[in-house]
């Protein structure tokens, strides 16, 4: 039975207000994880509603152009709403339904997560609202229209750094504001107990069906399993199932930015310290005085500067490495898969990609790996065009 | 429970009801910051709250989030806080507690934390993301070097009330409102039924905050309790008046004492 540690991280540092609304989830949660009506309504909804399974997609191009190992892509990107953040959106608002809650709110950071929230919220009949910083509504500002449309209520959070981190304190000011009727909707693996846990529990499908789809085209398990890191809920969601395969190499591939020598970038595991933040222990991006650094990626859903505690426990205890992957990589990578497979990626899911590039050459071609492709990168196309100079606005 | 560990918390509360002002320390600079607190203790206040800016205070709203950022702009760290606590504890007699998040001492070291408060004269701890069950993270070290941590207990604790209160030491601070710090018009929470609760458990006094502003409201809130907090409607007036808010708090606050001294149950 979990308590909400990992080793040393975890746990719920939450102000007392939210106490009795966090252990509400739990109690809530530990009920209906264990209900077989909860989890068949939920099987529905993946299938019929988000259109899972989703792919695995053998990248013959990518594989022969790179000449090393199997390259498969994991295509997250097919789900509704264009990314993973459904698996765990539709948990978690299934969950409030059955709490009888008739509100939810999220944070959002390059808009997925606000998507699949604000999507949820329609599908359910339930009201939705949407923190999104307010330099984040500005680059993502067809998800922040996107949001609207679904008949959600979008909140330009202007304090702070006005990105991911701030858009995550507005939501606790909120919640704590309004409890009874109301759920946050956690959008990463991060955040006190239970949310870590119960994020990655609705996101462990993505390594549950690639072991199964791998094993059916390979008959066996892959050599490395590569995601791209923010909060780190896809990567939790595609590392869970090989946790015990410790034949599988677990890569999680963090935004560095402009380099994680200079001070634009969001690389926590490589440059971040031990803290206690958004209600949990783990390894941030700080200064001596534990002040929370502006960090930075072109990419908005990693401009995080913490890590899922879960993450945190597993590279302290070596079982996932993490590695650093630029702006320039991850937009050359955005580039590269949109002309080799013709896959546009989302530019968070471009950074895995970016470091398959890397390693696949160096491996065996009977060598297999496997990259999450975390969501589509529509929403990232006119970012790309202006971050290679061409004036194009949404 | 602890209260002969921490006299002088305790003597704030031991002549009526009490007075406590928050001010955000190092907004707009360090020499204000003692020298409101100097001001304070002379116009009446009985214990001072002193927050220690950290860069996402979740648990506060607009008004101390801008302070937080003005100190912080101004250049206010925790080692300089410290410094200039120590030199205002010269003069000043009344208790001092830190308002700080976990992570400020966390990333200080808990252990050298502890001893600079012992060293600079802070006599107590309030931090709003350790909720009781994770207490455990600084629990010891606070008893070994007499540092009281402050128990915090919202309109939604319903049941959790007896347990924190059992464990509480110092004083008890009561939210009054769902939500975070900020003026209010009204206080709608019966907050006379929580501390009636917290006194079943303890004779640890409590004293509530979160949107009070107005001398009605703190006598009202003081009459409930045994003091009311006010941390928004001062930190608005720093914020508006710079180092000139001096004047302005002092006369606030002789009133806003003047009002609790009325109070009776």
């Amino acid at each position: 039975m979990e308590n909400g540690k990992y080793g040393v991280f975890g746990g719920q540092y939450v102000p007392e207000t939210l106490m009795t609304a966090v252990h509400e989830v739990e109690a809530a949660y530990e009920k209906y994880k264990a209900d077989p009506q909860f989890q068949a309504e939920l099987d529905d909804l993946m299938k019929n509603y988000a259109g899972r399974p989703s792919l695995l997609y053998y990248a013959e191009k990518m594989t022969k152009d790179l000449g090393g190992a199997k390259i498969y892509l994991k295509r997250e990107d097919l789900n509704h709403t264009g990314s993973h953040k459904i698996n765990n959106v539709l948990g978690q608002a299934l969950l409030a339904k059955k709490m009888g809650k008739t509100r939810l709110i999220a944070e959002t950071g390059a808009g997925q997560h606000g998507v699949a929230t604000a999507t949820a919220a329609a599908l359910m009949g339930m009201e939705c609202e949407v923190f999104m910083g307010k330099e984040d509504t500005d680059r993502q500002a067809l998800n922040v229209y996107r949001m609207e449309l679904l008949g959600a209520k979008v909140h330009p959070v202007t304090s702070g750094t006005q990105t991911l981190k701030d858009a995550v304190n507005e939501t606790m000011r909120e919640w704590s504001r309004r409890v009874d009727d109301t759920l946050y909707v956690l959008g990463s693996v991060m955040g006190p107990h239970p949310f870590p846990m119960m994020v990655r529990d609705f996101q462990k499908i993505i390594g549950k069906e690639i072991k199964e789809q791998l094993k059916q085209r390979e008959g066996r398990l892959p050599d490395a399993v590569l995601a791209c890191v923010g909060g780190g809920s896809n990567a939790m969601g595609a590392f869970y199932e090989f946790i015990p395969d410790k034949s599988v190499a677990l890569i999680g591939c963090e935004a560095a930015g402009l380099g994680v020598d200079t001070e634009k970038h969001a690389a926590t595991i490589a440059k971040g310290t031990e803290g206690i933040f958004h209600g949990m222990k783990s390894l941030f991006c700080q200064n001596k005085d534990g002040q929370i650094a502006p960090v930075y990626s072109l990419s908005a859903g990693l401009d995080y500067p913490g890590i899922g505690p879960e993450h945190a426990n597993l590279a302290k205890t070596g079982r996932a490495s993490y590695v650093p992957v630029t702006d320039e990589e991850a937009v050359s990578a955005f580039e590269y898969l949109s002309r080799v497979e013709g896959i546009i990626p989302a530019l968070e899911s471009a950074h895995a990609v970016a470091h398959a590039r890397k390693i696949a050459p160096t491996m065996q071609k009977d060598q297999i790996v496997v990259v999450n492709l975390s969501g589509r990168g529509d929403k990232d196309v006119a970012a790309i065009a202006r971050y290679r100079g061409v004036e194009l606005y949404e | 429970m602890n209260n002969q560990k921490h006299e002088r918390i305790a003597r704030a509360f031991a002549h009526g009801k009490a007075f406590i002002p928050f001010i955000t320390g190092g907004d707009p600079s360090l020499e204000v910051t003692k020298e409101l607190l100097i001001a304070m203790e002379a116009a009446g206040a009985d214990l001072v709250e002193i927050g220690l800016p950290f860069s996402d205070p979740i648990a506060e709203g607009e008004v101390i989030q801008e302070a937080t950022y003005r100190a912080l702009t101004a250049g206010c760290t925790t080692d300089k806080l410290f410094d200039m606590v120590k030199e205002a504890r010269k003069t000043v007699q009344i208790p001092l507690v830190f308002l700080t998040y976990l992570n400020s001492v966390f990333s200080y070291g808990k252990e050298a934390f502890m001893k600079r408060c012992v060293e600079c004269g802070v006599d107590g701890l309030i931090v709003p993301d350790l909720p009781y069950e994770e207490k455990g993270e600084i629990r010891d070290v606070c008893r070994e070097y007499g540092i009281a941590i402050i128990s915090l207990i919202a309109p939604t604790s319903k049941e959790r009330i007896m347990a924190i209160a059992q464990e509480a030491e110092g004083f008890i601070y009561v939210v009054s409102s769902l939500g975070v710090t900020g003026v209010r018009q009204e206080i709608t929470t019966n907050v006379a039924e929580m501390t009636k609760m917290v006194r079943q458990a303890t004779d640890v006094p409590c004293a509530i905050g979160f949107g009070i502003s107005r001398p009605e409201q703190a006598a009202q809130m003081a009459r409930a309790s045994d003091g009311a907090i006010v941390g928004s409607a001062i930190v608005r007036m720093v914020g508006e008046h710079g180092a000139a808010c001096i004047p302005l708090v002092t006369e606030y606050v002789k009133k806003m004492k003047a009002a609790v001294m009325t109070a009776v149950e």
